[in-house]
């Protein structure tokens, strides 16, 4: 099952629409990093409403993602998990997420759209000082 | 309700047996949280079944009373074993590459959690228990 990534303007958009296993989990991070590489873009949304169960595994495997994709240079958000599973998150160890999130996928968009323009404001004010 | 036994022998399995505790819990009446609760602690320790032990089964029954309605979760394999199970349940410990969320977690989501483990043989029971309303 592959999992569809795609590009909007300056960002990209995907959706887990499946339960994935473990095996499809690490294909879908190799593939959104090669996409984000090859596009060049400089921020990625993830959208996880379908998503019912989100354990441990799955939680590193997003917290992951997020980490290589920001190490490439490129802004991340989440958005869309179900108030069901950010519970069930926060009561196994709240270690358990680290990344940007936005409630649905406008605000996810607005956010790194802030984030993209707030990283290059930084990046001009380093230049000019 | 009969008892479902699932085999776990894939991946594929832990996503069937999550599936099939969600099911379960919803149609004994729990509400969403508790449903997301159980299937989550049916996926770490089905997980933990293919990566520690490579094959084992997942067993669901009903054990309720008049009291109260409540899911038994029988985790059972015969692999290697835990061998600190105190080690095994302390947040950020792994031997694999894990986070080491999975045992001391899935213990925090549900109303009772048990281990036993010689090599050979481990099993794992969990509760979700709901008080009935009289």
């Amino acid at each position: 099952m592959k999992i569809p990534i795609l590009k909007l303007k300056d960002i990209l958009i995907t959706s887990i629409q499946i339960d994935l296993t473990d095996d499809e989990a690490i294909v879908f991070q190799t593939a959104v990093l090669a996409k984000v590489s090859e596009t060049n873009v400089e921020g990625l949304v993830i959208d996880i409403t379908a998503l019912d169960v989100v354990d441990s595994f799955m939680a590193r495997v997003l917290n992951d993602t997020a980490t290589m994709v920001r190490l490439l240079g490129a802004e991340v958000v989440l958005c869309g998990m179900q108030p069901s599973v950010a519970l069930t998150l926060i009561e196994m160890g709240r270690e358990l997420i680290g990344v940007e999130t936005a409630l649905n996928l406008d605000q996810a968009v607005e956010k790194i759209n802030e984030l993209i323009k707030s990283r290059a404001t930084t990046a001009l004010k380093e230049k000019g000082s | 309700m009969e008892a479902k036994k699932i085999e776990i022998l894939t991946e594929q399995d832990i996503i069937a047996a999550r599936s099939a505790g969600r099911d379960m819990a919803r149609d004994l009446g729990f509400g969403s949280a508790d449903q997301t609760r159980l299937a989550t602690a049916i996926s770490e320790l089905t997980r933990n079944i293919i990566r520690y032990a490579g094959k084992g089964t997942c067993t669901l029954s009903d054990i309720s009373n008049e009291q109260a309605i409540t899911i038994l979760v029988v985790a059972e394999d015969s692999g290697p074993g835990i061998e600190d199970i105190e080690q095994a349940m302390e947040f950020g410990f792994s031997t694999s590459k894990g986070l080491g969320a999975g045992l001391p977690g899935t213990k925090r989501l549900v109303s009772k959690f048990e281990i036993g483990s010689e090599p050979g043989h481990t099993v794992v029971t969990l509760e979700l228990t709901k008080r009935k309303i009289i």
